[in-house]
């Protein structure tokens, strides 16, 4: 076989990638209050006890509607950057595109302090919105290379054959533009509310008295008795992630099924 | 006779300071087959979607069937395009693609699905619309965009490059089948192409452009036989090139050539009356290479084979003429018993003065 | 691009502005002198906690890029070269599948990993391997590599992959055909056609790493704190904005130097190569 020696190399590789959501599970269903090994027995009452904390569902509830927001507003700026990012050309585009991605490589401590410095200068409140102008931030770059492709495979002269034929401005939208980018479109919502539901840092810093799901799941760390606790809501939240990145993936090569278009690849 | 189908009017464009369209003067006849030849950057797509609308004129006036087309948009003009993509649907089947523009139309559906079938009937897709639009080949999606645009009966269908895609064998069949079609509906047909050939193939009458600019407006043989100057003469078919002066002498006109010496002219092989240095032009069809044996006919000069190119049906011969610095190009039928020659071989070449073209 | 740009405007320049803007004043009990001063980076230059952080945030960094850039290259290699085309996008998705899934809880799940009762050194003894449990690999710097390494692997791979995937195969052959081997064509066309990537995937690496914050502050121990620890103690525990922001910013200036020398001398030796 090809690559004989590299593909031996992969698969541990791909397990190193795998070991730690690989043991959560685990050790979540394990009886005993110890994250060692070897296990003690099979158990749920980690997720019982996860059904009883208020304060939890106070966070999930923050952090679903955090994420929920933060993935349309995120996809709404994102659709308006890349349809124009893949259609025009015009001075000073590279610049400006690149500080819109610029989140992406920014470590997420520098955009989390920069809007706490403003909003304790603004003299706001720190709330959920705190941390939504933020997870907008950090999620339009993924919004764009996702929806970029899409508006790519777009052909242009599609839009103005539908116009040639009759049709408005809105009505190829909604005919042409809108059913050739949707995979896309949902792609980015699904892939930007994951960022946000999991996102700790600029949640820590800028949530204030509403405490996101990581950010809970921080204060817990920090008492050995909860850890089988967290283990039972980390692998939740994984599972979620996994189903949410799973869904996104299917609707992204569905996108490119549709216009015929060739994989290249991941999402970035 | 009724007024032309589309007249343009001194039509500029310019980006910026990039001017595409010069100072646009055209007229198109109903049912005529019109192309718009020239090298890439000519300006004739943006003409062409000048006309459809998806450009707007920086000056200048597009009336299409006597109508003048300012602030119309292009889904409310009587013309329709084929894409040089295509840009067939790729979310739709076949027939949604053909039927997309009676959408608006008030015709009712039963009739709609009849029309569409009738219409892939005649672009050869009969039975085929029920397909799925991306698993078309080529030749098929460009059927199905001819079809979308021909069944909203156009007053003129634009087409952008439509074969440029297609592979040869399948470019010269399309190529035919746009003739008949064009003939059959007798709808104005606007051709956009960078390929000569094409364009003398399918047209009625050709506009070759250069840099935003019709240099010559006229039938195909007239652009063949008769370009009106180097520029149109080289982009089509090749065109042999020689130095020359024009003389009056007495009454006639008489031109020196290089290695072909010196012979009486007409009047009209002369453009504007030119006098003094010029360039002759001769098409390698109207040159001889004569075999051993063959007698002198017409006039008859000398020359070195140099090259040799074998095409199957013709060979094409590089002859330096004595007194000349560079080849000719000499095509010759390749005739049973007609033996190829070599490079190096000694030659004789017979010419006739009445095949020379002059330009400035 | 206009909301999207203005939206960046207000939430990254605007704030970005502000912190630098605070760099310049001081913390006075509970209120901003606005003075203008440089007193902050004087302090964070002259003070041996600020500068040993920096460097060690640097240095970290650093060894995170080249550990997580040359374990990554085989993988991006072996995609692109050895598995069949239509599985590609399969082995990139799963590849990608972790880094969707929460930061907090993979760098948390390292440290049960890597503990001295951890599963790592258990299952070492378990089959007789050690007799002790290791203890250099949790609460250090290597605890801290490690993790970050595994954090930000797909990062890396995937620009690799990208420029790996551009390489006209051809070239491969004709270099063969040239009559160089297997190894020198590597050497002689890939990994020089796979730099931009390499570079690129080093750059990505190393930018947000050096920022990182849950990591150090989960399995670094004392020894393994970086900068954004500190940064984190000035906003939230000593409430001196001020200087949070000022090593914020020193930290940003430290990156941006760094990655311009990179690109720099990779432009450099791309020409030298040419």
């Amino acid at each position: 076989m090809r690559g004989g020696g590299l593909r031996i190399y992969a698969l541990i590789y791909l397990l190193f990638l795998y070991a730690p959501i690989l043991l959560l599970p685990l050790f979540a269903f394990n009886s005993s209050q110890i994250i060692a090994f070897p296990l003690a027995g099979f158990s749920t009452r980690w997720f019982e006890e996860l059904v009883t904390v208020d304060a939890l569902h106070e966070a999930v509830l923050n952090s679903l509607f955090i994420a929920v927001v933060s993935a349309v507003l995120a996809t709404l700026l994102g659709i308006c950057a890349a349809r124009t990012a893949a259609r025009y050309r015009f001075r000073g585009k590279g610049p400006v595109l690149g500080f819109i991605m610029l989140p992406l490589v920014l470590p997420e401590i520098i955009v989390a302090v920069a809007l706490l410095t403003l909003i304790l200068q603004l003299g706001l409140d720190l709330s959920v919105w705190s941390v939504i102008a933020a997870h907008v931030l950090i999620c339009v770059p993924f919004s764009i290379a996702i929806l970029q492709s899409a508006f790519q495979n777009l052909d242009a002269s599609l839009e103005e054959a539908a116009v040639d034929l009759g049709e408005t401005r809105w009505s190829t939208f909604r005919l042409i533009t809108l059913p050739l980018v949707m995979p896309g479109i949902i792609s980015s919502l699904l892939i930007s509310f994951t960022i946000s539901l999991d996102e700790f840092i600029i949640a820590f810093f800028l949530s204030g008295t509403d405490p996101t799901l990581p950010v809970y799941l921080w204060g817990l760390l920090r008492f050995p008795s909860s850890l089988p606790v967290v283990m039972a809501l980390g692998t939740i939240l994984v599972v979620l992630s996994i189903l949410l990145i799973t869904t996104a993936e299917f609707f992204r090569r569905r996108g490119l099924a549709r216009t015929g278009a060739t994989d290249s690849g991941g999402f970035i | 006779m009724s007024g032309p189908i589309v007249a343009l009017k001194g039509v500029h464009k310019s980006y910026g300071d990039y001017h595409a369209l010069r100072g646009i003067d055209l007229e198109i006849g109903a049912g005529e087959f019109f192309s718009l030849l020239g090298p890439s950057g000519c300006g004739k797509t943006t003409l062409l979607r000048t006309i459809a609308g998806f450009e707007d004129a920086s000056e200048g006036r597009v009336l299409l069937d006597g109508r003048d087309m300012a602030g119309v948009p292009a889904n409310r003009r009587p013309t329709n395009m084929v894409f040089q993509t295509y840009a067939v649907f790729p979310h739709l089947s076949v027939a949604e693609n053909v039927g997309f523009g009676l959408r608006r139309s008030q015709m009712p559906k039963p009739e709609r699905a009849r029309a569409v079938e009738a219409m892939l009937e005649q672009v050869g897709l009969g039975g085929l619309g029920r397909r799925a639009a991306h698993a078309l080949s080529g030749g098929q999606r460009q059927r199905v965009a001819l079809a979308r645009a021909l069944i909203l009966k156009p007053k003129v269908l634009l087409l952008d490059e439509p074969l440029s895609a297609l592979d040869r064998k399948l470019r010269e069949q399309m190529q035919h089948e746009l003739r008949s079609l064009q003939r059959q509906v007798g709808i104005t047909f606007i051709l956009v192409t960078h390929d000569q050939e094409e364009a003398l193939i399918m047209s009625d009458r050709i506009a070759v452009m250069f840099e935003g600019l019709i240099a010559q407006l006229a039938t195909p043989e007239d652009i063949y036989n008769r370009p009106v100057d180097r520029r149109v003469a080289e982009f089509i078919g090749v065109m042999n090139l020689l130095r020359a002066e024009i003389r009056r002498n007495g009454s006639g006109i008489e031109a020196e050539i290089e290695g072909l010496g010196t012979v009486p002219i007409e009047a009209r092989q002369v453009p504007g009356g030119l006098t003094g240095a010029a360039t002759a032009g001769l098409r390698p069809e109207t040159l001889t290479v004569l075999y051993e044996g063959q007698p002198d006919r017409g006039r008859v000069t000398h020359g070195n084979i140099e090259e040799e190119t074998y095409y199957g049906d013709m060979t094409y011969y590089g002859v330096r003429l004595d007194g000349t610095d560079r080849p000719v190009t000499i095509s010759m039928r390749n005739l049973p018993g007609r033996d190829i020659l070599d490079p190096g071989t000694r030659t004789r070449v017979a010419w006739s003065p009445e095949a020379l073209i002059f330009f400035p | 691009m206009g909301p999207p740009a203005l939206y960046a405007l207000l939430m990254l320049a605007v704030p970005l502005a502000t912190i630098f803007a605070y760099t310049f004043w001081t913390q006075d009990g509970l209120t901003i002198d606005r003075t203008l001063t440089f007193s902050n980076y004087r302090e964070a230059f002259n003070d041996p906690l600020y500068r040993q952080l920096m460097l060690r945030s640097v240095w970290i960094a650093g060894a995170v890029t080249l550990a997580t850039v040359m374990t990554a290259f085989p993988i991006a290699y072996f995609v692109s070269f050895h598995v069949p085309q239509r599985r590609k996008a399969l082995w990139i998705f799963l590849i990608t599948i972790p880094f969707w899934t929460s930061y907090l809880i993979r760098v948390f799940l390292w440290k049960v990993i890597l503990g001295y009762n951890g599963v790592l050194n258990t299952t070492l003894l378990g089959l007789g391997i050690i007799d002790e449990p290791l203890s250099f690999i949790l609460y250090n710097a290597n605890a801290v590599v490690i993790t970050l390494a595994h954090a930000f692997a797909p990062f890396a791979i995937l620009p690799i992959f990208v420029a790996l995937e551009k390489i006209d195969r051809s070239l491969l052959e004709a270099s063969r055909d040239l009559g160089e081997t297997h190894l020198t064509t590597f050497l002689r066309v890939t990994l020089p056609l796979a730099m931009p990537g390499i570079v690129a995937a080093a750059l990505i690496v190393f930018i947000p790493t050096i920022g990182d914050y849950v990591t150090p502050r989960l399995v670094g121990g004392p020894d393994g704190l970086m900068i954004a620890n500190m940064i984190q103690t000035q906003y939230l525990r000593l409430n001196d904005a001020p200087m949070g922001a000022t090593l914020a910013v020193l930290a940003m200036a430290i990156v941006a130097v760094i990655s311009a020398l990179v690109f720099l001398a990779s432009r450099l030796t791309a020409r030298i190569w040419a």
